[in-house]
């Protein structure tokens, strides 16, 4: 096979791990995540219906769902039951905004118990952080290009 | 006596007594005919997981020495250590105790090494009795090292999941119970798994595997 260098080790020993590994249920995974993100999906035009029946129309209908969609998130992450959601459905449930709420509020969570400043506000965005910072970045960029394009 | 990386124990430093405290998850394990006691809830009656830790772990170290026989001042030392940071665990449960305390880290091995050095010291002569303990939490395992355990993440089907629990045991000059005769000591492998979720590549390689 390969000489007995510090990178060969590795490399072998990684391919051996790989083999190792249980398979990854792929089909299943993609199933569910499309089955449950397009749940979520369904939920939200519902709720955009419901809300253009009220009255709300343009992007007062679009901020209006997608403040009661993170609302549900939230709230079902505090009760619990969204990362049970999420181990089922995978990326179906982490893309829709409702897994941006999840990945906000779970932090906050969990370092309540280190109080309210110092643990909860100031761990909030360990996960969401890198999103918000690139998600801004990407957009001033992408502002700039429309603005001089 | 020393033989490549293994050292061997003159005097017959033993086991003389021993006690293990797990949660619920492995209850329903083969460990977990074999722990004292068992957790009904996780928390342990505390307000943080990290306190639950220590409290299993002090819970662990005076069962052993109450199981053992022996009064608490015959105990010359503690070797203890964790997984959180500044093995805070291990330093704040030691506070419960009189005798003193020597922190180790040694990642999932802390126990394996806390054994060898207790048996060292013991059958050095240099103290009469050693208690040895370590303990973790998943959910605080979890916290220091991965994400929330709210986080609505996959978990590979590799992953390991880190134990909820604590055990102690009282090392002594003994000729009865299990004795400890030799301990090898570990080398620091890396070969590059960087997958949080298995730990188990990481820390357990097997040489013949990878040497071509």
């Amino acid at each position: 096979m390969t000489g007995r260098t510090r990178e060969n080790y590795n490399k072998n020993y990684l391919e051996y791990v790989k083999t190792q590994d249980p398979p990854t249920k792929h089909f299943k995974n993609c199933a569910a995540a499309f089955g449950v993100g397009g749940l979520i999906c369904c939920i939200g035009q519902f709720i955009r219906y419901m809300l253009s029946y009220i009255g709300l129309t343009g992007d007062e209908l679009a901020g209006a769902t997608s403040v009661v969609l993170i609302f549900l998130g939230c709230l079902l992450t505090g009760l619990g039951v969204y990362d049970r959601i999420g181990r089922y459905a995978g990326a179906g449930s982490i893309v829709p905004i409702t897994g941006f709420a999840n990945s906000v509020t779970s932090p906050a969570i969990e370092f309540k118990t280190e109080g309210w400043i110092y643990g909860m506000a100031a761990k909030m965005f360990t996960v969401a952080g890198a999103i918000i910072v690139f998600g801004v970045c990407s957009g001033v960029i992408v502002g700039l290009i429309y603005l001089f394009v | 006596m020393k033989k490549g990386n293994t050292v061997f124990f003159k005097n017959t430093p033993a086991i003389l007594s021993y006690a293990a405290v797990c949660g619920s998850k492995e209850k329903e394990g083969i460990v977990g005919t074999y722990a004292d006691i068992t957790l009904e809830d996780d928390m342990y009656g505390e307000s943080t997981y990290e306190k639950a830790e220590c409290k299993m772990l002090s819970t662990a170290i005076s069962l052993a020495i109450k199981k053992s026989g022996l009064e608490e001042d015959k105990i010359d030392v503690l070797l203890s250590g964790d997984l959180l940071n500044q093995i805070i665990s291990a330093s704040f449960a030691a506070r419960d105790f009189e005798f003193p305390f020597l922190g180790l880290y040694s990642a999932c091995s802390t126990m394996s090494e806390s054994i060898l050095l207790g048996a060292a010291l013991v059958d050095g002569g240099y103290v009469n009795t050693a208690v040895c303990a370590t303990g973790s939490h998943f959910a605080s395992a979890e916290r220091q090292y991965r994400y929330p355990l709210e986080l609505g993440c996959t978990r590979p089907p590799q992953s390991q999941w880190t134990v909820t629990g604590a055990g102690g045991l009282v090392l002594g000059r003994s000729d009865k119970g299990v004795k400890v005769t030799c301990g090898t000591m570990g080398r620091v492998r890396d070969y590059g798994v960087t997958d949080v979720n298995n730990m188990g590549a990481a820390m357990a390689p097997v040489d013949g595997i990878i040497t071509p």
